[in-house]
Formats: structure tokens, sequence, C-alpha cells
């Protein structure tokens, strides 16, 4: 349907509508959106692009922005495959089972999207500190969790995880009950049918949110410098190196390390845009 | 779009190295019943489908026939009652180890597998020791694909076939459990019209070839008229009547069976010494039949035009009329306050508005009134 | 309770039940708790102190100024996008959707390095700022503009597919029953779409309050003028004063309680009124 409207009207940009304001709307959403959004990104890409592709090389792969490219992606990817688990665990307990408790529970997963970060950051560096709540039960055996790699998980943990929930559960949601029947009048156990029908049809869905909160925790700031300790080639996340190179007034560096992480961000943006749409051809016929 | 060019192959059937092993067996209710929260949707239902019978459970919406399909899937336990399957008691089988081949509605089938993969589902879950190899496994699903007519189409996935192509990879996929019986919902439910009527068609025929024991739900008395060796009415949770064609028809064993099936038309009537009042006119009820107000269900081709008046006889006045294929249709009131009813005539007699017309009964469907 | 072969056994359903509510207890309920433990451990009076402190009250009011702010211009902007995307076929429009909603792969601390590179004292218009005398970074308008940016895509995305999933057919009808475009919009339109506005508004307004990282870049942290209150959080704690540190933190979780019951509410009692994945 859609692509006969779009050959219909192949050379007019707009198809003619009885609604008005398309004009007026349009061209305010367009200039506000240039000025507020397309404008610093390009400068940012301007700016790095004066260092040439190889100042940019040259910044990146100095063994501190290594590092810290390393720590915020490790991380990052680890807190993304944790979520991915207790995401999904979470989405099917709350899809599938009725407990009291069930809908303060679905609130709270919204959490970290609703808390700023710099506030859940202390929360987590005081909890995780050596003599704090749960700090303290490590501490005995040498564990430290704060002011290392580990607490910047911990914290990359809290804010990926309802990206992970909020992505699965609809899909959940909507998926027929008979599917899970039809597999069973097969002969399939509950475990097989979980497994074999239940889970892969979500994988979509999992794939989106598991990139969703890989991105999110990439750039994350807030949350992890607190509980991170922050010590160069080892607890040093990317965005805090950006800081520190703006306070350096090294502009340049900071813009080579900012299009780096941009560029990554996309890349796992269009991952999730192809993942989509080859499961939109695949499996919806669109 | 791609329906229309698929259809000319549905219903001549092309011989396959399918090979149905097993005998078909009977499948029981007795006293079956089931409610959700209270709320009773089959209630107490005994019915026997034959070895290698084709029923159909007919009914309104609501009437319990989805309920009573699925409780022979396992896919609902009983409140109360026994299921068997043969001799075996079925009743608490759990659905896997039923060995039913069910299609549901919609036709579930797995979105993410390839229609391959959808078919030799129920082979590949089966447990290590009864599995067959990966060879065979993939030579059975190309066989079934064959059976029901999409050789080649394996590759594909659900989502690129059509609604019949779909209806087909979900029996082929019940088929290939090697089911003791065949467990429809609403086969054709969701298909158009002309598509309905081919593959019922192929339905009968491949029904005829593998001789399952099937049991299909259906809110179409057409269809289940015409396709079912037997169909089961139900309404409200109970069995109303099991028949024939003929016998639903001709026969019907209550007053809902007689308004439910055919384009019966109910009138209340009351039944004095032995007569019906009608239009002008008296009818001879049946055979001590007790005096009282009764209802009367007449069909179009109930009705035929009297030559003479007299005893028997009566009179509707032409309300109406309309033309059916080759013949006519007048639609009549008989008294005032009566809803109308239909009478069919040959297309050469025109008739005006407003004319009366005398009748005679030929099959009286009576019932007291309840 | 069915038989197991269409849903998990009871004592695993409880087992997974558990595994959740232990997994949600610890990372998300238990660093809530601790913010307002934390805050209160030492009695009311370093609380009340805190709120007293003129930095901190200075804080509160910009973080309300730049809100107060933010939101209308992002509502007004959402509006906008929602009515030309969702009413109107055009090209680009997929374009255009993916790029309202670009701000969110951005991280924070890029989003504010843009504008330090736009207007910074070494910035595109660095020198023509200076020149004016007109200060953006370092000061209140980079801080609203920041917060802008990374806020930009609340409202529009809670109502593009809503007005999407709504069509055109009512606004014809208006428009047929002989009501102005203006008239339509305010009497058809926007009250069918009510329910995701505030909903948006809400997640609109939670960011910009508690945006840290972009805003950290571009305030220069200069107490009782550029700091907003999750900046205050960040300085207090790093003077070690962390009951302050929490006292103000429990006001921002505060205000993040308040969002997510109004949102829960506005989920339950208005779901037609939100878009399809709002619902559930």
């Amino acid at each position: 349907m859609t692509v006969s409207k779009v050959t219909g009207q192949r050379f007019t940009f707009v198809r003619p509508s009885a609604l008005p304001g398309f004009g007026i709307t349009l061209g305010f959403a367009t200039t506000y959106l240039s000025l507020i959004v397309l404008l610093p990104l390009v400068v940012l890409v301007w700016r790095a692009s004066a260092l040439g592709l190889d100042g940019i090389w040259k910044v990146a792969t100095t063994p501190r922005v290594m590092a810290a490219l390393e720590v915020s992606f490790m991380t990052s990817a680890l807190a993304a495959l944790l979520n991915a688990f207790f995401g999904t665990l979470v989405a099917w307990v709350l899809v599938r089972y009725d407990f009291p408790g069930r809908r303060l529970l679905d609130a709270a997963v919204d959490l970290p999207f609703a808390l700023p970060t710099a506030v859940a950051g202390i929360a987590l560096a005081a909890l995780y500190a050596p003599n704090g709540w749960i700090g303290a039960l490590f501490a005995p055996w040498g564990i430290k969790i704060a002011f290392t790699p580990l607490g910047i998980f911990i914290a990359l943990v809290f804010i990926g995880l309802p990206f992970v929930v909020r992505t699965v559960q609809p899909v959940l949601q909507d998926f027929e009950r008979e599917v899970e029947e039809a597999s069973a009048t097969l002969g399939a156990t509950r475990l097989q049918t979980v497994f074999r029908v239940v889970l892969p049809a979500l994988v979509p869905a999992l794939v989106t949110g598991v990139a969703l909160a890989f991105a999110r925790a990439v750039g994350e700031y807030g949350s992890v410098i607190f509980i991170a300790g922050n010590i160069p080639f080892v607890s040093e996340i990317a965005p805090l190196l950006i800081v520190t190179r703006l306070e350096e007034f090294d502009y340049a560096g900071a813009s080579a390390i900012a299009v780096v992480m941009l560029t990554i961000s996309f890349v796992a943006l269009l991952i999730i845009n192809s993942v989509q749409a080859l499961s939109r051809r695949r499996y919806e016929g669109a | 779009m791609r329906k229309a060019s698929q259809l000319g192959d549905v219903t001549d059937m092309t011989d396959t190295t399918f090979d149905f092993s097993g005998k078909p067996i009977a499948i029981t209710a007795e006293g079956l019943a089931k409610s959700f929260l209270g709320v009773v949707a089959v209630n107490g239902i005994d019915l026997q489908v034959k070895p290698g019978e084709l029923m159909a459970l007919l009914g309104p919406s609501g009437s319990g026939k989805t309920t009573l399909l699925r409780l022979f899937a396992g896919l609902e336990t009983p409140t109360a009652g026994r299921i068997l399957f043969g001799d075996e008691d079925a009743t608490h089988l759990p659905v896997r180890e039923r060995r039913v081949g069910f299609m549901f509605q919609h036709y579930a089938l797995f979105k993410h597998m390839s229609v391959a993969e959808n078919v030799a589902y129920g082979l590949h879950v089966r447990p290590r020791r009864l599995r067959p190899s990966g060879a065979e496994i993939r030579k059975r699903a190309e066989d079934l694909l064959e059976l029901v007519q999409l050789p080649g189409l394996g590759k594909r996935y659900p989502a690129q076939l059509s609604g019949g192509q779909r209806q087909r990879v979900a029996l082929a996929r019940a088929l290939a459990v090697e089911p003791r019986v065949l467990l429809l919902d609403e086969p054709f439910g969701a298909l158009d019209a002309q598509v309905r009527r081919d593959l019922r068609r192929w339905l009968r025929e491949l029904h005829d070839r593998t001789g399952h024991t099937t049991l299909f739900v259906t809110h179409d008395q057409e269809e289940a008229l015409e396709l079912a060796d037997r169909v089961a009415i139900l309404n409200r949770g109970r069995l109303e009547q099991l028949g024939g064609a003929d016998d639903i028809l001709d026969h019907p064993a209550t007053p809902f069976v007689a308004g439910f099936v055919g384009d019966a038309v109910r009138l209340s009537v009351s039944v004095e010494a032995g007569w019906i009042s009608l239009g002008r006119g008296k009818v001879p009820a049946p055979f001590q039949f007790p005096a009282g107000p009764a209802e009367l269900f007449i069909r179009p081709y109930d009705l035929t035009l009297a030559h003479s008046t007299g005893h028997g006889t009566f009179t509707g006045k032409v309300v109406g009329t309309r033309r059916v294929g080759s013949a006519r249709r007048a639609e009549l009131i008989l008294e005032d306050g009566l809803p109308s009813v239909e009478v069919t005539l040959p297309l050469e007699h025109a008739v005006l508005k407003g004319e009366e017309l005398h009748l005679n009964l030929l099959t009286m469907r009576l019932f007291p009134a309840r | 309770m069915r038989e197991t072969a269409l849903t998990e056994s009871r004592p695993l359903q409880w087992l997974l039940i558990a595994a959740a509510v232990a997994f949600l207890a610890l990372f998300l309920v238990l660093p809530l708790v601790a913010v307002f433990i934390e805050a209160l451990h030492r009695g009311i009076e370093p609380l009340l102190a805190t709120y007293a402190d003129e930095d901190t009250l200075a804080a509160i009011y910009l973080t309300l100024i730049v809100a107060a702010i933010t939101v209308p211009l992002n509502l007004v902007f959402g509006l906008a996008a929602a009515w030309a995307i969702a009413k109107f076929e055009f090209r680009g429009k997929s374009l255009l959707i993916s790029l309202i909603d670009l701000p969110f792969s951005v991280s924070p601390v890029v989003s504010g390095l843009t504008f330090v590179l736009l207007f910074g004292a070494q910035g595109v218009f660095g020198s023509a700022l200076d020149a004016w005398d007109i200060k953006i970074i370092f000061a209140v308008p980079g801080i609203v503009l920041a917060t802008i940016f990374v806020t930009f895509p609340f409202i529009a995305r809670e109502l593009i597919p809503l007005m999407q999933e709504q069509g055109t057919s009512e606004e014809e009808a208006a428009l047929t029953l002989g009501a102005s475009g203006l008239r339509t919009f305010m009497t058809v339109t926007l009250p069918n779409v009510r329910w995701a506005l505030l909903y948006g508004v809400l997640l609109c307004n939670a960011r910009a309050m508690g945006e840290f990282g972009a805003v950290s870049v571009v305030s220069g942290h200069i107490r009782g003028l550029t700091n907003t209150m999750p900046l205050q959080v960040e300085i207090l704690y790093n003077e070690y004063n962390f009951v302050g540190a929490f006292a103000v933190s429990a006001l921002l979780a505060g205000l993040a309680l308040v969002t997510l019951v109004a949102k829960s509410i506005l989920e339950w009692r208005h779901a037609e009124g939100l878009s399809t994945g709002r619902r559930h």
C-alpha cells in the first residue's frame, strides 16, 4: 500500500492533503532540529576532521585513550549481556506470571530512566564502597567493587536494564498463546517450547534491547564516574576522558574521542535498524 | 493475489510417497464438562467419533465447541467426565503425549522457522531414542509438503505464504507427528469464500486418503453438512443432536437445531384439539401433540402453493419477492404480529405485493413452547 | 493451574519470580532506598541545613528555570513535528524520524562538548560572542541548550506513533464540518493526544531536571550561578559533604518517584490515550 502511494506521487514532495499546516509545522520542526541537534553535531565532526583521519586515529590509539575505550566497551558489553539475561527474565515474569506486587515491580523497571544519573551514581558508590552495605559484604574476601571496573559494570547494569525489559516485554505480551499450544500438541516438552519456539521469537527484540543498552552504557557518564574511581588505564571511561581533555582545553583531542564514540553508537544504531528490518521482512512479511 | 494461481492445483490429488501408518481409533467423551471460573463452557457431553470418521462440531459462538476440541487435545483439563482414545483413558494424559494433530484457527505457525522447519518440528522435539535421523526428518517433511501440495516451498517463511498455503502448512505440521486423531479448529475460518470452497473439497479428499479420525469445529452449517460424515450440534455447552446431514435437516431433535440449521423462521403458534391455527386456515398437528403454545419452524422449501383451499391449507399475504438462483422466493405474512416466512415459487409464477397465496405445509417441525 | 506442558510448574514459577524480584531489588530498589537512608541517617537537622543553604536554593531555582524553558520548547517542537509526520505523507519522512531520535544515541558528554565547540572561547562563534559580550558556555544559556539537546526527542516520540495510529479521519471530518485548521487542531487533535502529551512532558521534565553529563560539560560549576541540582550533588559529594549530597539527591529521587507514579497511572488509566508501545 505504501509503495503504491509513493509511486503514485513520484514527482511531488508531499502528497496533497485536505489538512492545513504542513509547511509551517515541518518548517519549524526541521529548523529547530537543525539548530539544536544537527548544527552542533556537524561542528563536532568538522572540528575533528581538522585532524584528518590519521589524526583521529593517532588520538584514538594513544594508550590512555585505547585503555579508556576498552574499559568503556568491555564493561558496557558485559553489562548488556547480563541485562540480556535478567532483562528477559524480568520481562518474562512480568508478562507471564501474576503475583502480588507485579505492577509495582513493573513500574520500578523504569527507575533508571527517571532517577537522575548523578543520584544513581552516588547511591551506587555508597552501596558498593568497601564500607557500604554491599561493599562491606565483599571486602573481607578482598573483593573491591566500587572504584574498580566491577563498579562501572554495576552502574551500567543499572542504566541498561530498562532498555532490554521494555523492548522484550511488548513482544512477549503479543506472543500468541496458540503458538505455544501448537508446540505442545506436537509433542514438545515445556522446556523445548520455551527454548525452541518462544525465545527464538524474542531474539530480534532482544538484540535491539541489548544494542540500545550497550549504546547507552558506552556514553554513560553521571552514574559511572562516582563509582569508577577514574584511575587512568584501569577504571577511566571514554566520556570522562573527553571531559578531562576539555578541561585541558585540548578541543581537538576531545572531538576525536567524541567522533570515535559517535561512530560506534551509530554502528550500534545501524545494527538495530537492520535487525528490525530483516526480522520484519522475514517474519512479518512487511 | 497469489492465491488464485495456486488454487488450480489444490483439488487435484497427485500421488505422493507419503505413507500413513497406524489404524485409526475412536475418540470418546463421557459426561465431559468444563467450566472456567464458574462459567460453564461444556456441560456434560457424551460423544463418540468413530474410527476414521470425519465429524463436525457445529454451533453458535459460545456454544462450547472449541472448548470441547481443546479438551480432546488436552489443552484444557475437564472439570468432570472422561476422555477415551480408543480404549485408553486419556483424560489426564498430558497434551504432548496424546499424539493429536491439532490445527489452530489462525494456524499458529512458528514465524521464525521456515516451512520445512515448521513441519519437521514435531519430529525434532521427540526424545532422542524415538527421533528419526536428520535425513529421515527432512524426507518426511518434503513428503508431507508434497501431500499438501506445497512441494518446494520448504525454504519459505510463513509470512511469505498466502492464507490457504499457511493452512496447508499447518495441516502438514499436524500430520508429521503421525497423530492418532486430527482436531481442526475452524479450519477454514480465516480464509476468504472462494479459497474456502476449494480447500473444503481438498480436505475431504485428503481425509479419505489418510483415513484419520477427524473432528473439526465450525460455525458454518453449510461447511459442516457438506464435509462431515456426521455433525454434532452444540448449544450452551450441551450436545443438541448428533447425526448425518439428512437427520439434522429433516429430523431436528430439538427446537434449537430446527431453528439453527436451514434458514428457518420460528413462529409461536398454539395447538388446540389437534390443530394449529395459521393465517385464516388450520393445519393438523402431529398425532397426540399436547395442546397449548408451541413453536413451529418453517424453511423456504417447507411451503408449497396449495391447488385448492380446504383442510390443511392456509393463506399468506405477499409483502415482497426476490430472486434466488433459479427460483423466486416470496415473502409472506401469515398473521399480523408473526414474523414473515418465505415460500419458493417457480420462476414463471409472478406474484404481486398484497396478493394472497394459499399454502400447504410439507414438513412439520413443531415443538412444545418452553 | 494448568499442566506443565503449557506453563511452568508452580515451584519453578516462584523461583523465577524470586530471581527477578531479587535482581530488581538489588540493582534498582536498593540504590533508591540508599539515597533516602543516607540523607536521613544523621537526623533531620543537617538535611534542613542543606535545604536552607543559599547555593542549594540557587541550584534548585536554576533547575526549575531550565526545565521551565526546555519543556515548553520541546513541547512545541513535538507537536509541530508530530503533526507534519503523522498527518502527511512526504519524502524523507523516515529520515526525519531517525534524526529526531538522534540525541538518544549521543553520549551526554559529547552533546555538551558540541556546544562548547560552537560557543566556547575557542569555538566557532566564540570570538563573535566575546565581541558582543554574550556568555553562553559556563553560563545559563549553555545549560539550557545542552538540556534541550538531550531531552529533544522525549515529547515528539510519544506523539508521533500515537498520531500515526489515529490517522487523519477525525481532522478531515472536522474540516468538512466547517472548522478552521487551528480550531480543528485545538478541538480534535489536541484532546486526542493529551495523555500522550502529558506522558512525554513527564519524561522530558524528569530528564531536564536530572541531566548531568551534558550540563556538567557546559556549566563551569560556578556555585550559586551555574549549578543545577545534579551538579550541586556532585560538588557536595566531592567535598565529602555526603549528607548534603544525599539531601539534594533525595529531592531528585522524590521527583523520580513522582514521575514514575504519574507515568504508571497514565499507563494504567489512560492506556488507550498512549501509543501502543506504552500500553501494558
